[in-house]
């Protein structure tokens, strides 16, 4: 009966309906009548709308979003968050999540957002970003939001890849990987390398939380939504800047199958950009 | 009513936004428009609600500006052309995104990085949109301190009436004369009306969305179309020019802003030699305010456009005029600033029948 201590029961034992229900479905005998109910305690987090993702099958992307929803309901703040989504893949985000929305220019989510926070201090402000929006294109926004300590959370999506323009370079596409953009292979003294942004994020003093995780794995995916939470959490206690870089399979653009995608992330990916909190002062 | 303050113009404007509800700006230093971000700055030091950020690019604070507004906020950012010409794309996204703005464009010689001198060759950026796809932005231009606060607070209003960005376009020596100045009373920014699509947190309410992408045609064909009947009712509602000792006129001088002060003192110079001459000068340059120009044209035999350009208002003039009466250009590009007296020169010989060439 593990699932129904996890339940948070009120005390005359009925199950309070404004509680995340994400733990499965569990079978229980009401304490007072002795009537058997049948509880739905895993669903459709509350800030994730009822519409079908227009993601692809093994895409990181709708994981992402659904951990998202679920930290932002547990922490009660679906009527005080703005999100910021992306030019990318992300893009339709406003579709999925039901909060108030802001698009922003490819790569400018971290300003917009500066714009929004400093305008409802008291409100939760996001991005959720691609590698390609936030480290090429949007590069100088994120740092600078960083290093004023901007206390937005950045929801970093690197999947190597520009997904939504059809599989181009990134900035993060590892060295000899195969690109619409470097067809024999990234070179590093002719296409740069990969770019660890979040590593230079750490740098700014303004960034007090940094984690980077995977959602290839379900250990990855639990771990990436303690990230997330301990991120939304730094900028509810007001402490600064805080980041969680998901790497993310894009089977479609890698020309792999879901399956190897992930093998692809846990054995090749990772090692470039290894799982591991890169900062944490918050 | 408050007293009259002798001020400079880039101060004039920060402190009517300010007196007009605004309490965000988002700007990057550039000359010479310094002095209204310092303005900007050490006011909202001295209090609780104003919210300023020196940004790392014009690009981030035009970003900053699109976030601030989405929240409801009056906002402002300031530039001069160079800084103007990267705040294109988020214009373009304002637009779009139907949010209210202003931006200010303090203009210096260029292309390129050109000069701090005062200039006006960025006409056609604002007046034609200046960044990608179909849309206008509300362009004010004043002429005197006193007019940079009424048009800072037009500006404010109109903004957050038509959902629009609007641009108010100055120079240099626009912004560092100090004029005496009246300003409007201040407006208490909680006794404006509640907008009812600004992003605040959906607490009790649905959530809403302050997008540009509209993947299906139809329904991106559908937001042009809605922002081209708003752009007639701008038209319709707010052109404006100033006519100068038009009524008897021979020749009448087209100019904007500071070349339009320039031409006035032109016009007295050569009306004292008996050339009766007019001043139109255009406060709205777009949309642009053509037809009383176009009525007058029939019984004129001249005109001239002075512009601190190669000649881009011209354009506008020619469009509205139709052929009905010489349209003679001059114009001094590159921060060059013509005396009243270069000014009438070329009015006498237009005049005279002899249009003098562009310096
Ligand atoms: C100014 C500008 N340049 C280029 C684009 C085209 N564009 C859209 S999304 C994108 C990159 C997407 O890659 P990434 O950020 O990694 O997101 P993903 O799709 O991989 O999730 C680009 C280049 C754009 N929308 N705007
Ligand atoms: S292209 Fe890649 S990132 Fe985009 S939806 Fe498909 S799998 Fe996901
Ligand atoms: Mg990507």
């Amino acid at each position: 009966m593990l699932a129904l201590e996890k339940l948070k029961k009120a005390p005359d034992g009925k199950i309070d309906k404004n509680k995340p229900e994400s733990q499965g479905i569990s079978v229980f005998s009401h304490r007072h009548t002795g009537v058997l109910d049948v509880k739905k305690i895993f669903s459709r987090p509350k800030s994730l709308k009822d519409v079908p993702f227009h993601y692809c099958p093994g895409c990181g992307h709708s994981v992402i979003h659904r951990l998202v929803c679920e930290v932002i309901d547990e922490l009660g703040i679906q009527d005080r968050t703005i999100g910021v989504p992306p030019a990318g893949c992300a893009v339709l985000a406003y579709n999925y999540f039901d909060l108030d929305m802001c698009e922003a220019p490819h790569g400018r989510a971290a300003a917009v957002a500066t714009g929004i926070k400093r305008m409802l201090p008291d409100h939760v402000v996001f991005t959720y970003q691609g590698d390609g929006d936030i480290a090429a294109i949007g590069t100088a926004e994120t740092i600078h939001a960083a290093n004023r300590g901007e206390r937005v959370t950045c929801i970093f999506v690197n999947n190597a890849v520009y997904g939504m323009t059809g599989g181009q370079m990134a900035p993060t596409t590892l060295p000899g990987q195969v690109t619409t953009t470097s067809p024999g292979g990234r070179k590093p003294l002719r296409d740069g390398n990969p770019l660890d942004l979040s590593a230079m994020l750490a740098l700014a003093a303004g960034s007090v939380f940094i984690e980077r995780t995977t959602v290839a794995n379900p250990k990855g995916v639990n771990r990436t939504k303690k990230a997330i939470r301990k991120a939304f959490q730094a900028q509810l206690d007001d402490k600064g800047f805080s980041l969680v870089e998901v790497l993310s399979p894009c089977p479609t653009n890698w020309k792999m199958s879901p399956v190897d995608s992930i093998t692809w992330v846990e054995e090749t990916m990772s090692k470039i950009f290894p799982i591991q909190v890169i900062k944490d002062v918050a | 009513m408050s007293a009259k303050t002798l001020m400079r113009g880039t101060h004039v404007l920060g402190e009517a936004a300010i007196r007009s509800g605004c309490r965000a700006y988002f700007g990057y230093p550039i000359t010479p428009q310094n002095e209204l971000p310092e303005y900007m700055a050490s006011e909202f030091a001295k209090r609780s609600d104003g919210v300023f950020v020196q940004a790392e690019s014009e690009i981030a604070s035009i970003n900053m500006v699109i976030g601030a507004s989405a929240t409801g906020a009056r906002v402002m950012t300031s530039s001069s052309s160079p800084g103007v010409s990267l705040k294109q794309e988020g214009i373009s996204y304002l637009a779009a995104m139907e949010l209210p703005a202003v931006i200010v464009n303090m203009m210096r010689g260029g292309p390129g990085l050109g000069n701090i001198a005062p200039a006006q060759g960025d006409y056609f950026q604002a007046t034609r949109g200046g960044g990608h796809g179909d849309y206008r932005v509300i362009v004010l231009s004043p002429a005197y301190g006193q007019e940079i606060a009424d048009m800072t607070r037009q500006a404010v209003d109109q903004a957050d009436k038509y959902r629009t960005p609007v641009m108010i376009r100055g120079d240099g020596m626009m912004g560092q004369m100090m004029e005496p100045v009246v300003f409007p009373e201040p407006i208490d920014p909680a006794s404006l009306p509640v907008k009812e699509w600004a992003l605040t947190g959906a607490k009790d309410r649905p959530s809403r969305i302050i997008r540009s992408l509209w993947l299906d045609p139809p329904k991106e064909e559908e937001l042009n179309w809605r922002l081209m009947r708003k752009y007639e009712a701008i038209t319709e509602e707010i052109s404006d020019q100033e006519a100068y000792l038009c009524e008897d006129a021979d020749i009448v001088i087209v100019a904007y802003g500071t070349a339009a002060r320039i031409a006035k003192g032109a016009v007295h110079r050569v009306r004292s030699h008996g050339v009766k001459a007019g001043l139109y000068r255009p406060k709205t340059l777009w949309p642009f305010p053509g037809s009383l120009l176009a009525s007058m044209s029939r019984d004129l035999d001249n005109i001239v456009v002075f512009e601190m350009s190669a000649g881009q208002m011209v354009e506008d003039v020619r469009l509205s005029v139709e052929g009905k009466c010489p349209v003679t250009f001059y114009g001094r590009p590159g921060g060059v600033v013509s005396t009243p007296e270069e000014i009438s020169g070329v009015l006498t010989s237009v005049s005279a029948g002899k249009a003098k060439k562009s310096a």
